[in-house]
C-alpha cells in the first residue's frame, strides 16, 4: 500500500470535479493503466474521465511517460488530455 | 544566457528582444504566438500544470542551447485568460548566424507545443469547449528527432 498525490487537469479535472487527491493504492496496481483503470471504476466522473485511454496522457513525478510506465514508488501521478499549448 | 517564464501577465516582446540582441550573438530570430481572432472565440484561457511547465521549458531551451550552440534562448508562455489578440507565446534564439538562431526557434515552438503540459479551452457565445490534440503539430515536433 502506498499513499500517492494524484493530479488532473483540463476536462479530466472537470469531469472528476477536483483537480487533487490523495489516494492509496492497492498493491497490484504497478503501472498507469492499471492505475487509470482502478481509478475509473469508481463509476461517476472518474468513469466519464478515464474510460477511454487512448485520450489520456500521464506524467509520474513530473515527467512525461507511456501508460505502461511503472508507478511503483511513485510520489506523484498526474492524468491529462494530450497538451495543447503555445 | 536562458531565460524561461510562465506567467499570467502581458508578454514584453520588446523587451525580449532587447534582452536576446545584448547576448552577443551577431543573429536573433523570434516567433510569437497570439489568440486567433477567427471563429467567434471570445476567451482563451490556457491551464497548465505549475510544478512540471517551467521545467519542461527549460529542458527544452536546454536542448536548443546545446544543439544550435546558442548564445540565448528564451521562452515564455501565458496562463489564465486571454482576448483574441494577446499574446500567448513568446520564443526567442540569439546565436553567432542566422541559421542556427532560425532553426532553434522552429525547435523550440514545435517542441513546447507536444512536450510542455499546457492545455487551452475556447470559450464562444454558447459554451467553453477544450482544444484537441493536432496530428500536424505531432509531425512538427517529430521532425527535429534525431
Amino acid at each position: 500500500m502506498a499513499t500517492i498525490d494524484l493530479l488532473y487537469f483540463a476536462w479530466v479535472r472537470e469531469s472528476i470535479g477536483i483537480g487533487h487527491e490523495r489516494a492509496t493504492l492497492p498493491a497490484e496496481i504497478a503501472d498507469v493503466a492499471g492505475l487509470i483503470d482502478w481509478l475509473a471504476a469508481r463509476g461517476g466522473g472518474y468513469a466519464e474521465a478515464l474510460g477511454d485511454k487512448t485520450r489520456l496522457r500521464a506524467a509520474v513525478d513530473q515527467v512525461f511517460v507511456p501508460l505502461d510506465a511503472s508507478i511503483v514508488g511513485a510520489r506523484e501521478i498526474a492524468l491529462f488530455p494530450p497538451v495543447t499549448g503555445g | 544566457m536562458i531565460r524561461v517564464l510562465v506567467t499570467d501577465a502581458a508578454i514584453d516582446v520588446a523587451g525580449e528582444l532587447d534582452a536576446l540582441e545584448r547576448a552577443g550573438g551577431g543573429a536573433v530570430a523570434s516567433f510569437t504566438g497570439l489568440v486567433r481572432e477567427d471563429s467567434g472565440v471570445e476567451e482563451l484561457f490556457l491551464e497548465h500544470y505549475p510544478d512540471a511547465t517551467e521545467k519542461a521549458l527549460r529542458d527544452l531551451a536546454v536542448e536548443a542551447m546545446q544543439r544550435w550552440s546558442l548564445a540565448a534562448a528564451t521562452v515564455i508562455h501565458r496562463v489564465g485568460a486571454m482576448k483574441p489578440g494577446e499574446r500567448i507565446v513568446f520564443v526567442g534564439t540569439a546565436s553567432a548566424h542566422r541559421a542556427a538562431a532560425l532553426e532553434a526557434c522552429a525547435f523550440l515552438i514545435d517542441r513546447l507545443k507536444t512536450d510542455a503540459p499546457f492545455w487551452k479551452r475556447e470559450t464562444r457565445g454558447q459554451g467553453a469547449r477544450w482544444v484537441g490534440e493536432r496530428d500536424s503539430d505531432r509531425d512538427a515536433a517529430d521532425r527535429w528527432k534525431r
